[in-house]
């Protein structure tokens, strides 16, 4: 196992240059000067000159590409992701505040879609052509349909400002306590939808498959219940490949946190990605796509890691 | 994704008996049968047509503004009410088809395009080239969902055009995976092998014989590409970062709306409704199809 998660550690390490190189670039590609915006715009001649060179060498930006490139990956090594332009402040003590509410947003929709999702998909599975079943996949169909703000709004409106059971939007502290809780439930049910679709259908059909295997038969034919064929010998083998699929989901709701944020004004790092993009703050929008692109590939590699401690022909191969 | 078993013969075919249900009446007795699959067709034919006529639909326009109507219910004068501006959503609603069916349909064709080439030239050439391009698709891949149309509209800019780029980079990778992974199992069949002992050039090989028969697993996902294109789109004009105001677009149209969700829920209602409508129609169909074209796919 452990020369397993080596492996898997090492080659880990390439995709997160790649993710880093790429947000890099792609920011010096970006048309128009990001001076610019420090610059007060009344400000001209020479002395707007003065400025710009004053800047540019305090933020590096005189340098060539690649000697800045080597100072950015040295300095996200050390966590540093810059000084916002827009406030000028440093924008790791902002990551650090917004990325656990992300991280409670994400791990309490992931929980609602394993929790929904799973079980649903074992039950259309198990009353195959059945009226659940039917209804649970027109269900999951309108759920990967279901525009995220559309349904937030939906869900506010009616839950929030009509009913008024909960808060319509904002933020009360983690959501270990009822009154930050009360608080994420529309959102987490709003970033998990498309997710427990995804997974209901993915899990009917990992249990389908696994139900026609001739093992199955076998533990029927021993006379074994229909409950411990089903959760014991069934469910174990169809969960494999619903598992991989989990961390998929678990980085597409990261991503699917900005929209989602944005609904119920949630200060995670989705907002934060969002307000820099529409200030044209790069180093935000540098510092914000590097944690969600990061939040990914260690999702993408805990399970890698689940995948082969379920299945030990995964550490084999 | 094996394909064997429903691969099209072209060279060397002759004789053999394809007097068989053609595509098109395997796919409509599908529709027959399959109700739901059946209005949702008649439905996605609906919202095209809305798109196109759109001018001849209402007598408004879509932009012009009536501050003295402003957030009106629906009425006989305006069906499905109006806007903050006084603008009707009916009209909005129509002209916003032309552009997410528009965004959809170029997103998706484009990363088709770009990711079946790639993943074709990928699979059938192998070696440097394929451990490249593999590459690269790994590193494309590794940026979750919705990430990477955001990080390139932010640096290109937002608008239509760089929503369109977005999205067609965003698909690319699927489309390669999927059409190499299919390139791959193809090429080390009889057929393809006999194609090229009869002296057949690459080009025709991966031509008539390769690209023909991946095109199942390939329409399958075109299909729930443009509808992932089109919620995408609405949900990058929602955050401000597609199509920009004043353009009738229905995730706009939810942005604008959302500030009087209390008082006049038919700002959201009535866009969202579109778009949820639209997506699912579109995927019910994209299913049919694929219990049509690739029934292994089914889930």
């Amino acid at each position: 196992m452990q020369a397993f998660i080596v492996k898997r550690l090492l080659l880990a390490i390439p995709t997160l240059l790649a993710v880093m190189t790429i947000v890099f670039f792609s920011m010096h590609l970006a048309p128009g000067d990001p001076v610019d915006q420090m610059i007060p715009p009344d400000m001209e001649g020479s002395a707007r000159e003065d400025m710009v060179e004053r800047i540019r060498a305090q933020y590096g930006l005189d340098k060539p590409l690649h000697l800045q490139f080597l100072s950015y990956i040295s300095r996200i090594a050390r966590l540093d992701f810059g000084n916002s332009l827009r406030t000028r402040r440093a924008i790791a003590p902002d990551l650090r505040r917004r990325i656990p509410n992300t991280l409670q947003l994400g791990a309490m929709a992931t929980l609602i879609a394993v929790c929904l999702g799973v079980t649903f998909g074992i039950i259309s599975a198990v009353r195959r052509d059945t009226l659940l079943d039917n209804a649970t996949m027109v269900g999951a169909l309108f759920g990967v349909s279901m525009p995220s703000f559309f349904f937030g709004y939906m869900m506010m409106l009616i839950f929030g400002l009509y009913l008024r059971w909960l808060p319509p939007s904002g933020f009360e502290g983690h959501i270990f306590q009822w009154a930050g809780f009360r608080y994420a439930i529309m959102p987490a049910l709003t970033l998990g939808t498309a997710s427990t679709a995804v997974l209901a259908r993915f899990t009917r059909s990992s249990m389908l498959d696994v139900i026609s295997q001739d093992y199955i038969r076998t533990a029927r034919s021993k006379g074994l219940g229909e409950r411990i064929v089903i959760l014991r010998h069934a469910l174990r083998n169809a969960l494999i490949p619903v598992i991989t699929l989990l961390g998929i989901q678990f980085g597409a709701m990261l991503s699917g946190s900005v929209i989602t944020e944005t609904v119920f004004s949630w200060p995670g790092v989705g907002r934060f990605l969002i307000q820099g993009i529409t200030t044209r703050d790069f180093p935000v929008v540098q510092g914000t796509t590097l944690i969600i692109a990061l939040g990914f590939v260690i999702a993408n590699f805990l399970t890698d890691l689940a995948y082969g401690f379920i299945d030990p022909r995964i550490r084999y191969d | 994704m094996e394909q064997s078993g429903d691969f099209q013969m072209q060279d060397g075919a002759a004789g053999l008996d394809t007097s068989g249900p053609t595509f098109g009446e395997r796919f409509l007795r599908r529709l027959r049968k399959n109700r739901l699959a059946g209005i949702a067709s008649v439905f996605v034919f609906l919202v095209a047509i809305m798109a196109i006529v759109a001018p001849f639909i209402t007598p408004y326009s879509p932009t012009d503004q009536n501050l003295l109507r402003r957030l009106e219910p629906p009425s006989d004068e305006h069906w499905l009410g109006t806007d903050q501006l006084g603008r009707d959503i009916l009209t909005r609603i129509a002209y916003g088809a032309r552009v997410s069916l528009m965004i959809g349909l170029l997103g998706a064709t484009g990363g088709m395009l770009c990711g079946v080439t790639l993943g074709t030239l990928s699979g059938f050439f192998g070696g440097t080239f394929d451990h490249l391009v593999m590459r690269v698709i790994d590193v494309m891949m590794s940026f979750p969902g919705i990430l990477l149309a955001i990080l390139i509209v932010s640096v290109l800019g937002p608008g239509t055009s760089n929503l369109i780029v977005a999205l067609t980079i965003w698909f690319i990778p699927t489309f390669a995976r999927i059409s190499r992974g299919n390139v791959l199992s193809l090429k080390e069949m009889d057929f393809v092998e006999s194609a090229r002992s009869l002296g057949a050039s690459n080009s025709r090989i991966m031509v008539q014989h390769v690209l023909l028969n991946i095109m199942s697993p390939i329409i399958v996902y075109m299909t729930l590409s443009v509808a992932t294109s089109i919620l995408t789109a609405a949900g990058m004009g929602f955050l401000g970062l597609g199509v920009q105001p004043p353009t009738a677009e229905w995730g706009i149209m939810i942005s604008q709306g959302r500030q009087y969700l209390r008082d006049a829920p038919h700002l959201i209602m009535m866009p969202g409704a579109a778009i949820f409508i639209t997506v699912l129609s579109i995927n019910v169909v994209g299913d049919a199809l694929r219990d049509v074209l690739d029934p292994k796919l089914k889930t």
